[in-house]
This record gives structure tokens, sequence and C-alpha cells, in this order.
């Protein structure tokens, strides 16, 4: 008897979901990257307008966009380490799901102890 | 033009070195590297001390005044940014469809990849911390007065 097909995504679990934020927190690392490094460059030009660019990081929409920024480099670093231990340890594949809740722990837990330091500093006077 | 995928179980036929195998064995180098680079710049920028406020002109001359911090930074650019486009890479492989822009959009990562690697490397290794003109109290503290 014939049944009808469940819909069509993919379901590769954490596993897929893993990928997908790791190819998503890359593009967006590398897009900062790339005005991290035309700022920094200001240096060049002059005191004063480097100074006038980084103090837009210090304005409480992109304090708050650092969160996430950092968030993002925590996971992509993190989930990368993980996908080395897929590649090369014996048990990498095995253990593949728990090392992903460990990523996400380690990356919520460190950007929870971020957050209320690096706001006050943002907000503060 | 159509792309032509081969049996995944076929043995490797071409002659030329396997870019690909180095392009994949990269980012699992430059990653844990990056991870210890990236860090420690976020630890020493964002947490100690002032953090976020504490940045400025003075701070970042007073970083490369050590020429630890511009080797450190100098690594830093050029692993992240080949890491960084190369998987920009793997993406536009995986999305592209059609082979005229895939080539285009990959010779473009390459072309911001190297004129960024480039600048910064240049910021680094021509920036002078005590430019002359310069207002006294935007300088670091090493800096003579004028």
């Amino acid at each position: 008897m014939a049944t009808i097909p469940a819909g069509t995504l993919y379901r590769g679990r954490v596993g897929m979901w893993s990928w997908v934020l790791h190819r998503i927190t890359g593009v967006g690392i590398f897009f900062f990257l790339l005005v991290h490094i035309l700022d920094t460059a200001l240096v060049r030009v002059s005191p004063e307008a480097y100074n006038v660019v980084i103090e837009s990081y210090k304005t409480p929409i992109v304090g708050v966009a650092e969160l996430g920024l950092v968030g993002a480099i925590l996971f992509h670093g993190l989930n990368g380490l993980r996908v080395i231990a897929v590649d090369f340890w014996s048990k990498g594949t095995k253990f593949q799901a728990l090392m992903f809740w460990a990523v996400m722990a380690i990356t919520i837990v460190l950007v929870a102890a971020f957050t209320p330091v690096h706001l006050a500093r943002v907000f503060g006077e | 033009m159509a792309v032509i995928i081969e049996t995944p179980n076929s043995p490797r036929t071409k002659k030329q070195a396997n870019w690909e195998k180095y392009g994949w064995l990269f980012m699992r180098v430059s990653g844990p590297l990056l991870i210890v680079l990236v860090f420690t710049h976020l630890i020493s920028n964002l947490v100690v001390g002032e953090g976020i406020k504490a940045i400025d002109f003075a701070f970042v001359a007073g970083k490369w005044a050590d020429p630890f911090w511009q080797v450190w930074d100098l690594a830093m650019l050029w692993l992240a940014m080949i890491h960084g486009t190369n998987g920009m890479r793997t993406i536009v492989n995986d999305y592209a469809e059609h082979e005229t822009v895939r080539k285009s959009l990959i010779t473009i990562l390459w072309a911001v990849c190297g004129l960024l690697v480039l600048l910064g490397t240049l910021v680094i290794f021509t920036f002078d911390p005590c430019p002359a003109g310069a207002a006294v109290e935007l300088l670091p503290s090493f800096c003579p007065v004028n």
C-alpha cells in the first residue's frame, strides 16, 4: 500500500540546523570583518576620523547588536570545533548531537555573562 | 554549461594539485588558530578594563606600539580573511546556478580579500601613533608634547 510522503523538508535534526546556523553566522561575521578592517584602517587617516567612526560602536543600537556578533562568533567557533571532532575523532559522529547542545549551552552561558558587563558600559553615563 | 558531478565513490582522475583538499584542510587548521586569536582580541578589547568605552585612537596606538599585538592582529587579519573568503566561496559554489555568475562571484570574493588583506597589512606596518599636527589629547601618553 502506497503511503503519502510527509513533505520534502530534509529532516537532519540538529546536524542540519547546526549546518544552517554555521552558514548564517559565518556570512554575518564575514561582512562584519570587511567593515571592521575598513573602520580600523581609519587610524591611518587621522585620530579624529577613527574616533568619530568608532564612537558609533558605542551607541545603544550598535552596542546591543554587538551581543549578537559576539554570540555568532562564539557559536561559529565552537561549532567549528564540533565539525573538526566529527571529521577527525572516531566517536565524533556518535556524539555530534550532544556536542551541538554543548556548543549551544556554552554560547548561551558566555553571552549571558557578557551581556550585563557590556550593556552597563554602552548605557552607562 | 552543464556541471558534471562525478560518482562519489569513483577514484580521483585529475592529475593537478587537489586544491579542494587543501582548502578543506586550511579551514580546519585556521579555525582553531582563529579561536585563540579572536577570543583573545575580544577579551582584551571588550571585556577587560573599560571594554568598548576605552576604544579610541590612543587605545589602538597603545596596542600597536607593541610588536606582539602587531603580529597578533596581522595573523588575525590574514587568517580570518582567507578563512571567511573560502567559506563564502563554498556557499557560492552551493547556490550559484550559472557558471559565469559563479566564476564572477568567486573572482570578486578573492579580489576583495586581496585588497583588504593588503590594506590591513599596510595599515599595521605604516601606522604612526604620534602623527604630526594631531591634537595631543587624542594621542597615546607616550607621544612627545609638541
